[in-house]
């Protein structure tokens, strides 16, 4: 019934869309939480130059990111330089791209949450035995469900919504590069405007449905834990 | 059992300095004022505050010294903090096997029935953190410590945060703990009375440094030490319920072949009682007084005279039957009596409290 209404290669951006903020959400997981829980723990003074730098996608246009990931990735970029592979211009460009561009929405509800774990819980668990592995997957990570949930909804959000990191370093490849922000763009310069329809659409119901979930569990959270 | 421990910790505005070995058995009061370092002794000995430099070594294992430092989690101690902390993710019954189930089995001296019974906690097993009283937290508390089976427990004021009601709810549950299991206690409090009431042995801190250490009966009468100076100086005497009066419902103490009558109290005869005695409700006599309502009057030899507490008074330390009980009387009846060092003299006690 779908294929009435979106075509081949919209379905593909969809798909492609999904993938994308699916891998870049758990890359960002996976590099977020420790740097999250360093940046939450540090006395280092320098951690204000990291925080500063996590934060910078936050209030940079994505083009000029997107500028210096091409620089990075393209070819003849310092990676492809040392020996590397150039990343633009292909899905693992992407995701590269991504978890720069999502890295803070990732980061900073992972850091709120690890801070207001506190030392007093953690001594608490150190004094009934529990190392420090052990006090971080019993005590930080179940204190901090909140926080990774915001993180992996935000995180995911937020790279479904990334427009100019792609156009800069993927181009519109259909099927390696092609996301649902772009298939838009095209439409909407092809003068396709009920193809532009669809897909927006979707894009803006599956957002809406995104954060609502986010603040219900969320609000439920903060109602049985008072 | 014996810590043995010598502390060194500099902090911008505080430094801890103490160095000591405590024989630890019964209740050990960490004792002084706020900001004396009691509660950094404390979580030195948890292994709380790696910066702190210095030896530690319990019962001939050495936890830390200039090279090694035992990290809290490896160090067997049970800690009750002033807060509780207790994990709020999960039910009473979770946070008390928190600690247990990363005892090693054979380790496991302690059983949770045992503690859920010593501290009334059947009730509560069910319950979140948030939805138990200040008093219930920190039973909860010290049972999840003690199912550590730890080799000593360390309390830091765990009746600090609590109102007057969970304070008198929680107290019996101590006393428990100190009689009925063998785990000795390090407890720091600001609170005479409740070391009074607990503790047998005494560390006395003050600015970081200790100032003096021994039992506790000892260490309150010494006139050379803040708490036989306070207003509120007190004794502490060790006696046995010898009897009951019905007809005249007083009770009779003994205490080394000395007796002492009491208001009638609810004691098994032969229980072992801690008494407190003021200072200011011992008088002396040269000879024992007769016509007079006051019931207890003990033979007493003059230990020694401190004069400098407050104008126109003196600080007897007196000797009864091998216990120590001070005595607070005007300089001129010092003077009229002529009282000196190694007299003997009649202490009249008007007013004696049970302690336990």
């Amino acid at each position: 019934m779908l294929d009435s209404w979106i075509s081949p290669q919209d379905a593909t951006a969809l798909w492609l869309t999904l993938k994308l903020a699916a891998i870049s959400t758990l890359v960002l997981l996976v590099l977020g939480t420790p740097l999250a829980w360093w940046l939450a723990r540090t006395r280092w003074r320098g951690k204000l130059l990291i925080e500063t730098v996590v934060a910078l996608p936050l209030v940079l246009p994505p083009t000029v990111l997107g500028f210096y990931l091409l620089l990075l990735l393209g070819a003849q970029g310092p990676i492809q330089a040392m020996g590397g592979p150039a990343f633009a211009f292909t899905f693992t460009g992407l995701v590269i791209g991504s978890v720069f561009y999502s890295l803070p929405f990732v980061v900073q509800p992972l850091q709120n949450a690890f801070v207001s774990v506190g030392d007093a819980t953690l001594e608490a668990a150190a004094a009934l035995r529990a190392g420090p592995w052990d006090r971080f997957f019993t005590v930080v990570i179940p204190l901090s469900l909140r926080g990774f949930l915001t993180a992996t909804t935000l995180g995911f959000a937020h790279t479904v919504g990334e427009f100019g990191v792609v156009l800069m370093i993927g181009g519109n490849i259909p099927g390696e590069t092609q996301v649902v922000s772009i298939a838009i763009y095209d439409h909407v310069e092809a003068v396709d405007y009920a193809s532009a329809h669809v897909l927006s659409a979707l894009l803006l119901g599956l957002s809406f449905l995104m954060l609502f979930a986010l603040y219900a569990i969320n609000g439920r959270f903060r109602l049985t834990s008072a | 059992m014996s810590i043995d421990l010598h502390f060194d910790l500099k902090r911008p505005d505080f430094h801890l300095d103490v160095e000591s070995r405590i024989p630890v058995r019964g209740v050990t009061a960490l004792f002084g004022r706020s900001g004396c370092g009691k509660t950094t002794l404390l979580r030195c000995v948890a292994g709380l505050e790696p910066s702190a430099r210095g030896r530690l070594v319990v019962d001939g294992e050495t936890w830390q010294d200039a090279r090694h430092f035992l990290p809290a989690h490896k160090r067997p101690v049970g800690y009750v903090f002033q807060e509780g902390r207790l994990f709020p993710h999960l039910s009473v019954q979770g946070n008390l096997e928190y600690g247990y189930r990363r005892i090693p089995a054979e380790q496991r001296v302690v059983q949770p029935d045992e503690v859920i019974d010593l501290l009334g906690l059947d009730a509560l097993l069910a319950r979140r953190p948030g939805e138990l009283s200040g008093g219930q937290r920190q039973r909860v508390a010290m049972g999840r410590a003690l199912l550590t089976s730890p080799r000593v427990l360390l309390m830091d004021e765990p009746l600090a945060a609590l109102d007057a009601i969970s304070k008198t709810e929680i107290l019996p549950y101590l006393e428990r703990l100190h009689d009925e299991l063998s785990i000795p206690v390090l407890y720091v409090s600001h609170s005479i009375d409740e070391v009074m009431r607990l503790a047998d042995h005494m560390l006395l801190l003050e600015d970081g440094r200790l100032r003096a250490e021994g039992p506790l009966r000892e260490l309150t009468t010494r006139g050379d030490l803040p708490l036989a100076r306070a207003e509120e100086a007190v004794a502490l005497l060790e006696a046995e319920v010898l009897n009951h009066d019905d007809e005249d419902h007083v009770s009779i103490l003994g205490i080394n072949g000395a007796r002492l009558t009491l208001l009638r109290e609810d004691l098994p005869v032969g229980k072992q009682v801690r008494l407190s005695i003021h200072a200011r409700d011992v008088s002396i006599a040269l000879t024992p007084p007769q016509g007079i309502s006051m019931l207890n009057c003990l033979p007493a030899t003059v230990r020694e005279i401190h004069e400098e507490t407050r104008p126109g008074e003196v600080l007897l330390g007196l000797d009864v039957c091998g216990q120590s009980l001070l005595a607070r009387i005007s300089r001129r009846s010092l003077r009229s009596l002529g009282l000196t060092p190694g007299m003997q003299v009649h202490a009249l006690i008007k007013a004696v409290a049970l302690v336990e």
